[in-house]
């Protein structure tokens, strides 16, 4: 039985509303007393994935899961899926456009964070279908 | 450092965040880029940068950072400050570029931990 089970849309190419989503959840955790410590690594990681939905995907949505002793994030797209995942996760490439790079973002450190951020880590994509990846914390 | 003493060591304007003036920070993060933001930061830090967005006032709430200083001279819009007030995240704007606000403040003594 878990404590909470949310998700939240994330739509394609929104830099006003980019982050709404991660905000909430953040302060979902806190009023659930979760650790500060294990909060601002959710938060980290999940707003880099809410920014990887808006920047490169055609829309998508965060799920999130708070179990006893573990927190589970998963985000899901649909598309436009990822050709080279070990080239996605090299910290420095990033196949964002100027005008992302121009908002502070695109620095292709995206993913590598998240799994840094994350104890569990999980990326599974089908081009032209999508993408899912699953992030998962102990409390 | 409290937020006050950054404010004077910069010659800054606070734009938002009198009752967040006695705050104490431990060390700073100068970037224009917030994806280095997010991966690089410390706890108990202040971000300078001369990207002036809603989104970097996002990545501040989401790196719990209490202080943002815009360098360069850069002034925030309402939307930023309104952002600044929801996520009590005091907001300072300085002349200095961001090379020289950070020497300023390593200085005084807000280095690296």
């Amino acid at each position: 039985m878990s404590i909470l089970k949310d998700e939240f849309p994330v739509a394609a190419m929104d830099f006003v509303a980019a982050g709404e989503a991660s905000g909430k959840i953040k302060r979902m955790l806190k009023k659930l007393g979760v650790n500060i410590n294990v909060v601002r690594r959710v938060s980290i990681a999940c707003y880099e994935a809410e920014i990887n939905l808006v920047i490169h995907s055609r829309g998508g949505k965060i799920l999130l899961e708070v179990d006893e002793d573990k927190l589970t994030l998963i985000t899901r797209d649909v598309g436009p899926g990822i050709p080279d995942i070990p080239l996605a996760m090299r910290e420095g490439y990033s196949t964002a456009s100027d005008d992302v790079r121009m908002m502070g973002f695109g620095a292709g450190m995206g993913l590598s964070n998240m799994a840094r951020n994350s104890d569990r880590f999980h990326i599974e994509s089908q081009v032209g279908v999508g993408t899912e990846i699953t992030m998962g914390f102990d409390l | 450092m409290k937020i006050r003493e950054i404010l004077r060591v910069l010659d800054a304007r606070l734009v938002w965040g009198e009752p967040l003036l006695e705050e104490e920070v431990a060390t700073a993060c100068a970037s224009d880029m917030m994806s280095d933001v997010l991966a690089f930061s410390k706890e108990h830090t202040i971000l300078l940068t001369g990207l002036i967005n809603p989104q970097v006032l996002r990545t501040a709430d989401m790196l719990d950072i209490r202080c943002v200083v815009f360098v360069r001279g850069k002034q925030p819009n309402q939307e930023i400050v309104d952002l600044a007030r929801e996520y009590d995240v005091a907001i300072l704007s300085s002349g200095w570029t961001l090379y020289e606000a950070s020497g300023k403040l390593y200085e005084s003594g807000l280095k690296v931990e």
